[in-house]
């Protein structure tokens, strides 16, 4: 069983390195970009028995830091 | 008068902070990230700068997991002091002793070099040694000092009269220019700058030495 989480800056948040990545989007002619975010996904390989709401603890107490980022989880 | 300073795989500023603790008159005890009590009778605990755990995840988010970590909440939740600094500042954040978190600088850019800092507030045993509004030199040494909080809990800090130090040219986009914060408490201050490299005239400074003056005056007189 494996869960897969992605943690993003939240909205409202700078992302300096989106940013730098946008820029050289755009300097390389990639004219299209009107903005980029950089997040992480984090691959988790899982015991039988885990759950979506000890992912979601997971999450709160070290995978995200909420004060600064969000985080989203997808069993799979 | 007794200092404990947290040793985690990485840190680097351990020995300066343990120094400039000396210097003061504090007895030092080193401690190790997976002890899981502080010594007795510590009256403040240093966490230091450095790169504790690879900054793996986020700075400091896997050092605020560890054993020694729930000792210093546990010692700041008592009403213990704490100073952290730059890597220290991040541990304490992470474990949300302080709040807030620190952001990669705005312009991407590690910086190391001495910068101004203004003294917001000497109301607190980490900056009595100031006035209000002096400013001082201090190195900064991070590539993720950017400190963030939101609106309000950054308009509670000023109304609390909790930020102990701002940048007077902001190198790396924190909120409010803020250097270093201190607890509701006022017991614990975290900062970007370090005070523990402007502590000796072989630094080239030494506007940092009356943080730990100032404590061991706190101390001896509590």
């Amino acid at each position: 069983m494996k869960a897969r989480v992605h943690v993003m800056l939240k909205n409202g948040v700078l992302d300096p390195q989106g940013e730098a990545v946008r820029h050289a989007l755009g300097a390389m002619g990639f004219d299209k970009v009107e903005g980029v975010r950089q997040g992480k996904v984090i691959d988790l390989d899982l015991a039988e028995g885990a759950t979506e709401a000890d992912v979601a603890e997971m999450c709160e107490k070290l995978l995200a830091n909420t004060v600064i980022e969000s985080y989203s989880i997808e069993m799979v | 008068m007794k200092a404990a300073v947290v040793v985690f795989p990485g840190s680097n500023c351990d020995r300066d902070l343990a120094v400039a603790f000396e210097r003061a008159g504090f007895d030092v005890t080193m401690v190790w990230h997976k002890d899981s009590v502080l010594p007795e009778g510590v009256d403040i605990v240093g966490v230091p700068g450095g790169f504790s755990y690879g900054d793996y995840l986020r700075c400091g988010a896997i050092a605020a997991q560890s054993p020694i970590c729930q000792a210093v909440v546990d010692h700041a939740n008592r009403g213990g002091y704490a100073i952290g600094v730059c890597n220290g500042f991040q541990i304490l954040t992470e474990t949300g002793i302080l709040p807030g978190a620190l952001l990669r600088n705005a312009g991407l850019k590690y910086i190391c070099r001495t910068v101004d800092l203004k003294v917001e507030t000497s109301s607190s045993v980490f900056t009595e040694g100031y006035s209000a509004g002096d400013v001082i030199g201090i190195p900064i040494a991070h590539h993720d000092g950017n400190y963030f909080a939101d609106a309000e809990t950054v308009a509670a800090l000023q109304d609390q009269d909790r930020v102990a130090f701002s940048y007077v040219d902001n190198p790396n986009g924190s909120v409010a220019d803020i250097a270093g914060i201190l607890s509701e408490n006022r017991r614990v201050l975290g900062m970007m700058p370090h005070p523990e490299r402007a502590a000796d005239e072989g630094h080239g400074g030494t506007d940092g030495t009356a943080v730990f003056r100032a404590l061991a005056g706190m101390v001896t007189t509590a």
